[in-house]
């Protein structure tokens, strides 16, 4: 394989063939550069700009517009009026872990169900992969029924005799688990450190010395930072409390039950790949159930988490449509950074802090996908 | 035994939990307006009543064609860009295809606000705004990264002898790609379509923001505008939700299992 690929590449400008398949692709090619590289470079360079803080000349053909660097930024991280969009990360970050969570444990209980081979095994497993073939915009619309405040979910229990439930789901105010703003410098370090400590011992189980000693040192220069000099960063001159919004328990309901399909799928195309040989081995050596799972199932299902939970976490980044649909894009307790951008640009023409929202949107999720497909192509090297 | 009944039990309570909002959708969608009531939301319509979905029908048949119209459109031209471009990846690798492919990728993870506002310009710009040929456009170029690598994968499991022996026998690139390559893409084909018609006919945020004119609207627009409506009757938004829904639950129901190869694919490795 190696060498028909060196031969390839030393033949190819003289090849009409591997020429006529370079111009076939060059226009895609062009075309994504344009569309992807190109339009975010823009964008890039818009939210260095002060363009739409003077209304009139937002929307005027010829917008006299100023270079203004970061500030767009700043206000966004620290400025007064940006509130809203601290507490869109924040919302963020907890429909994020829940959302996982959530897709992970449906879908890795239902696969384990169904990778039993029950009878009907195939119904059920069209009902539960069901929502993945709609659109958030559909399960929106009937979610946001659902969880009307006097009615759907909340009425649920008066049918077997109970009273109604009565959490007002999308419209709740209510707010748990407040966080300053200031404190976040130091727990952000915190976290950070205990993933880098994570990762060291992972790669000196692995063998891998020198890549454990620099995680190692790392994590430990971080939280000595956050410990001693991290208090002292503060991003505000007041405490600004955010915390987790229960308004949106509705939204992240509405999107495990479209998603969960998806890690189900997942899980179970892993389960049925693990040889049944490796099954009985284990039982003849006298494994219960639960070890087996434990000690020979879940070790292997773990890359299958990896991706599952890098594609969800992108996915609940980018979330848009769903709470358009359920909570409409103006519900404040229910707005995240996605929505937000939305809003900004286009309803109230502030486009150059809507810019700079989608970028910081993008840098988020770069985070997520970029080491992703790094490995991914890695391990396949060419095929 | 008791394992066994737990497992069922399980399955029920799931089942529950997937089921419960279709089974609102319908009983709402068929009681009469003034049936609707938030204490009686789960029970069975009275009178089963029929004139939602002529409704639902009539309000939303023009954005039924412009979403089925920009869907197929998009689609078959994402699949044949898709398909020309597996095949160089796969069988014609140029220098740089190693640094290029994890380039296209990228752009089917991106998310589009961040490209959002040049896009909405360049589209203006270039004459489509607020068309569904600007859509379309957007749609093809924004489809090409899992198209490509759906084929991609597909094409890689095409030996190289077959194609050694198409070029032994005279066939160039396009010869190949003919004769050879294209028969045996059907099944690449069925995933890819698929999939793109589930994505692009689901699809909210280009919609919402590319195309102003009601006229142009797709329906997930249309829809989201109708439940977002405050003052409205359920019966409708409900009957609304169900003719959008249709067309991709179709095609999940009858072709569900190249629906999940295209689920699966998209986790990047074949």
């Amino acid at each position: 394989m190696a060498s028909r690929v060196k031969e390839v590449g030393m033949r190819w400008l003289n090849n009409k063939d591997t020429l006529y398949g370079f111009l076939v692709i060059l226009p895609s090619l062009v075309l994504l550069g344009i569309f992807v590289y190109g339009f975010i470079v823009q964008t890039f360079l818009t939210s260095l700009t002060d363009w739409g803080r003077d209304p009139a000349q937002a929307l005027a053909t010829n917008p006299q517009i100023r270079f203004i660097g970061f500030e767009n930024y700043r206000e966004l991280f620290t400025g007064f009026v940006d509130a809203r969009f601290r507490q869109d990360l924040v919302n963020t970050f907890f429909f994020t872990i829940f959302f996982i969570l959530g897709c992970l444990g449906l879908g890795l209980g239902l696969a384990i169900v169904l990778d039993r081979s029950p009878k009907g095994e195939s119904f059920f497993r069209t009902i539960f992969l069901f929502p993945m073939s709609l659109s958030f915009i559909v399960t929106g619309t009937i979610w946001r029924w659902m969880l009307q405040p006097e009615g759907g979910v909340n009425q649920l229990p008066t049918l077997v005799g109970l009273p109604k439930g009565e959490f007002a789901w999308l419209t709740s105010r209510q707010q748990i688990w407040p966080v300053s703003w200031n404190e976040l410098p130091f727990i952000t370090a915190l976290v950070v450190g205990a993933v880098l400590i994570f990762i060291s011992i992972a790669a000196f189980r692995g063998g891998e010395r020198r890549r454990g000693w620099v995680a190692a040192g790392s994590a430990a220069l971080l939280i000595l930072w956050a410990l001693t000099l991290g208090r002292s960063l503060q991003p505000l001159p007041y405490d600004e409390p955010h915390g987790f919004n229960l308004a949106f328990i509705g939204i992240i309901l509405a999107a495990v039950w479209q998603m969960s399909g998806y890690t189900m799928a997942l899980y179970l195309a892993g389960l049925r790949g693990i040889p049944e040989e490796l099954r009985e081995a284990a039982r003849v050596d006298g494994a219960s159930e639960w070890q087996l799972y434990r000690r020979i199932i879940f070790p292997l299902l773990a890359p299958i988490t990896l991706s599952a939970m890098i594609i969800l976490g992108h996915i609940s980044l980018k979330i848009f449509d769903l709470i358009f649909a359920m909570a409409g894009a103006d519900n404040a307790p229910t707005d995240v950074p996605a929505l937000l951008m939305y809003l900004t640009t286009f309803r109230a023409n502030q486009i150059a802090k809507g810019a700079a929202i989608g970028m910081i949107l993008l840098l988020l999720v770069a985070a997520v996908i970029v080491p992703y497909l790094y490995s991914q192509l890695k391990s396949e090297v060419r095929r | 035994m008791i394992g066994r009944i737990f497992q069922y039990a399980i399955l029920f309570a799931a089942t529950l939990f997937f089921l419960l909002p279709v089974y609102l959708v319908i009983v709402t969608a068929f009681k009469e307006p003034s049936a609707i009531t938030l204490s009686n939301t789960w029970q069975l319509p009275e009178r089963w009543h029929w004139e939602s979905f002529v409704q639902a029908w009539t309000a939303f048949l023009p954005k039924l064609q412009n979403s089925l119209f920009l869907t197929l459109t998009a689609t078959i031209l994402s699949a044949l860009l898709g398909s020309l471009n597996g095949y160089v990846l796969a069988k014609w690798r140029f220098p740089g295809a190693n640094l290029v492919f994890p380039l296209m990728l990228f752009g089917m993870f991106i998310p589009y606000q961040a490209v959002l506002i040049p896009l909405f310009q360049f589209v203006r710009e270039i004459g489509l705004g607020g068309t569904l040929w600007g859509l379309i456009l957007v749609h093809v170029v924004y489809g090409l990264p899992i198209t490509t690598l759906i084929f991609r994968n597909y094409y890689a499991e095409i030996p190289d002898e077959m194609i050694e022996a198409g070029r032994i026998d005279g066939a160039g690139f396009f010869g190949i790609y003919q004769r050879i390559v294209f028969p045996l893409s059907m099944p690449g084909f069925v995933v890819v379509v698929i999939w793109q018609f589930t994505q692009i006919w689901n699809e909210f945020l280009f919609a919402v923001t590319l195309v102003s004119s009601p006229a142009n609207q797709p329906i997930t627009v249309a829809l989201a505008q109708l439940a977002g409506g405050e003052a409205v009757k359920w019966n409708l938004p409900m009957a609304g939700a169900l003719l959008a829904a249709l067309p991709t639950l179709l095609v999940y129901i009858f072709l569900g299992r190249y629906f999940i190869r295209g689920l699966l694919a998209g986790s990047v490795k074949g």
